[in-house]
């Protein structure tokens, strides 16, 4: 890893606080924001417990979850789920008015939690409810918070929470973290963190908890949630194999090749965000920084030239193969496999030997049973 | 109506550069531009007005130099444009700009009475989308993020009702007015601006706020002492210890590059293969 000497740790600078103050001392274990709407609990959720658990584990720390919801809701169950993926206890909080995700309940509600329970870091999911949540407890608790980490880790020297992410535009990665406020706050987006492995065996503490909420004081009503259609849902965060395409296929048309491989290998078609700014394909098709982050079982990049923005989207898959005219494109460092060519060409042979490798192997195996 | 947009200037990241060698951010020549999140809140602001009548203030903290982003904005439309600037700001994470931010809104409310803050829905340079809930929480505004369409706005009953995305759906939200939104992108097209437009926006005063000016009160909680959060470290992603297994199609034909490529993928992830061959049977 190079380190850029210019941008090396201002915090010795201008008087800024960065020793931890006494009363904030002890402020302990590692919380995770348990995000849950209409019956399940948010798989980012589990990934944010993985990671949870590993800086308890170097910290010597509990790992709790956060479980805020109305009367109904199996908040119980889902506490028993989070046990087996790495919770120690579980804080359940139920009241009508956590019905449905609101900011202003949910503020409080988890404000008062921190400032009950005082542990030292938080995680939350990079969702639309976890960003809400996440930059308005910040405030309100006055502590540091960094979105979208890629990485978690606890810094040796401080042991703070050292959290990485990419800076400029995606174009490079910054380590923040948050020295002399507590607790020390980041988000972290869906498919991220790996998914911890689930034991159904282990166990914990739930810890109910009253605020003591009045509906006459919330402002904001929830009228009405519109789920959207399921026919036209892309689940790219999910897909076990994604082809995608950038710049390099050159213009809309030529997307075309993306589709047919996908079609021949029941795959995902995803894109760059110069493809989604073209309007090419839709922006939930877009994979990096900006868009959404993946981590199939194989990714196929056509024509894709492998800018960080791009790459911190999807270099956890599991195989990743490069289809790129120029052999010094940086997409070939952090590929597996990399065909140096013409994606236009490329992909209809690769396409055609995809259709008749899986059909003699699929007759082979029909054959044989 | 009394609208103050907030929008921030941003180099325009498709044109920033990392120098390869140092793997420093090469700043020279990238023009800086409206984020562009926040045209879709200063479009949806305008379009207010057009039905309600009032002022769109376009507010914003940054160098100097920004001023030329607020002309901008002015020129699309906005009545009024503050530009909050001072060293003293220098630093600033997110907590320490929405407490700059925030404390500039309530000045311009000393002036007229704010109905709304609009924002964008994050950054392109920063993309932390934390400023949005950061003022709205310090002025005690009702807080509606990812804003995908306003449905209706009661001036007289101080109500609004709007819809945001969430996961897997869309909310529908009442609300009170005052209020904050962060304005979710591609939700509107910004209109153009006409030429005599450019040239009232060329000649209007962008009104330049120091710290006090915009209402600090306590000068801890501004620039790199008020940021809790630290940047230790800048670094180039490091790279895969191995290598790529290259294929070149100059040497062989493309049904053989193709070949050899599946079957060194299936001797390898034999689970890819056995996945693929069960879709096949599906």
């Amino acid at each position: 890893m190079s380190e850029t000497p210019a941008q090396k740790a201002p915090a010795a600078r201008s008087g800024r606080k960065t020793e931890l103050p006494e009363h904030l001392k002890a402020y302990k274990g590692v919380w995770v924001f348990l995000e849950h709407d209409r019956g399940h609990v948010h798989q980012v959720s589990w990934e944010l417990l993985g990671s949870a658990r590993k800086l308890a584990d170097t910290l010597g720390a509990e790992v709790a979850g956060v479980l805020m919801g109305g009367p109904d809701e199996p908040l119980a169950q889902y506490a028993q789920e989070a046990f087996g993926y790495g919770a120690d206890l579980c804080y359940v909080v139920h009241d009508p008015v956590l019905k449905g995700y609101r900011n202003e309940p949910f503020t409080k509600g988890l404000t008062d939690l921190v400032n009950r329970f005082q542990p030292e870091i938080m995680l939350l999911g990079a969702t639309t409810m976890g960003r809400d949540l996440a930059g308005s407890v910040a405030t309100t608790l006055q502590t540091g918070l960094t979105a979208d980490c890629t990485e978690l880790n606890i810094d040796p020297v401080s042991r703070a929470l050292a959290a990485t992410r990419p800076t400029f535009g995606g174009s490079l990665l910054c380590t923040i973290m948050t020295l002399a406020y507590r607790p020390q706050m980041a988000t972290v987006r869906p498919r991220v963190m790996s998914m911890p492995k689930k034991e159904a065996t282990r166990s914990g503490r739930i810890v109910e908890v009253e605020i003591g909420f009045e509906e006459s004081s919330i402002v904001t009503k929830l009228l009405d949630f519109i789920p959207d259609a399921s026919s036209n849902k892309i689940n790219l965060a999910y897909a076990d194999i994604i082809v995608s395409g950038g710049k390099g296929m050159k213009n809309a048309d030529n997307f075309q090749l993306i589709w047919n491989l996908a079609r021949v290998l029941g795959a995902e078609v995803g894109a760059s965000r110069p493809v989604v700014q073209a309007g090419w394909v839709e922006a939930e098709r877009q994979v990096g920084q900006t868009g959404k982050t993946v981590r199939p079982k194989l990714y196929i990049a056509c024509g894709i030239s492998g800018a960080i923005q791009h790459r911190v989207g999807m270099e956890s898959a599991d195989a990743i193969v490069a289809i790129n005219n120029d052999p010094n494109a940086p997409i070939f460092d952090f590929a597996h496999y990399g065909i140096v060519g013409n994606a236009m060409t490329v992909l209809p042979a690769l396409t055609e030997a995809f259709r008749s490798h899986l059909a003699v192997r699929s007759r082979a195996g029909a054959a044989a049973a | 109506m009394h609208i103050v947009v907030c929008i921030k200037q941003v180099p325009d990241s498709a044109q920033i550069r990392v120098h390869p060698v140092t793997n420093t951010i090469m700043r020279q020549g990238v023009p800086a531009i409206v984020n562009p999140y926040d045209l879709f809140a200063l479009e949806e602001a305008l379009r207010l007005k057009d039905k309600f009548g009032g002022r769109v203030t376009v507010l914003c903290m940054g160098p100097p130099q920004a001023e030329d982003s607020l002309r901008k904005c002015v020129s699309f439309g906005a009545d009024d444009a503050i530009l909050v600037t001072d060293r003293a700001f220098a630093g600033a994470d997110t907590l320490a700009t929405s407490y700059a931010l925030a404390s500039a809104v309530k000045q311009i409310g000393k002036e007229q009475a704010v109905d709304m803050v609009f924002t964008g829905k994050q950054t392109v340079d920063g993309d932390t989308a934390q400023v949005g809930p950061g003022i709205a929480k310090r002025l005690g505004l009702q807080l509606l993020t990812y804003v995908s369409r306003i449905v209706e706005v009661d001036l007289e009953g101080r109500s609004i009702t709007i819809e945001r995305r969430a996961e897997g759906g869309v909310q529908v939200l009442k609300t009170a007015l005052p209020c904050l939104i962060t304005m979710l992108e591609n939700t509107n097209t910004m209109r153009f601006a006409s030429m005599p437009a450019m040239i009232h926006a060329a000649r209007t005063q962008v009104r330049k706020w120091n710290k006090d000016q915009a209402g600090i009160e306590d000068v801890e909680k501004i620039g790199l002492k008020g940021s809790p959060t630290v940047v230790s470290k800048v670094f180039g992603p490091t790279p895969r210890n191995e290598k790529a297994e290259m294929l070149l199609v100059e040497e062989s034909s493309l049904r053989d590059v193709s070949l050899n490529l599946i079957q060194r993928l299936f001797t390898r992830h034999p689970i890819i293969e056995q996945e693929l061959l069960e879709r096949q049977s599906a």
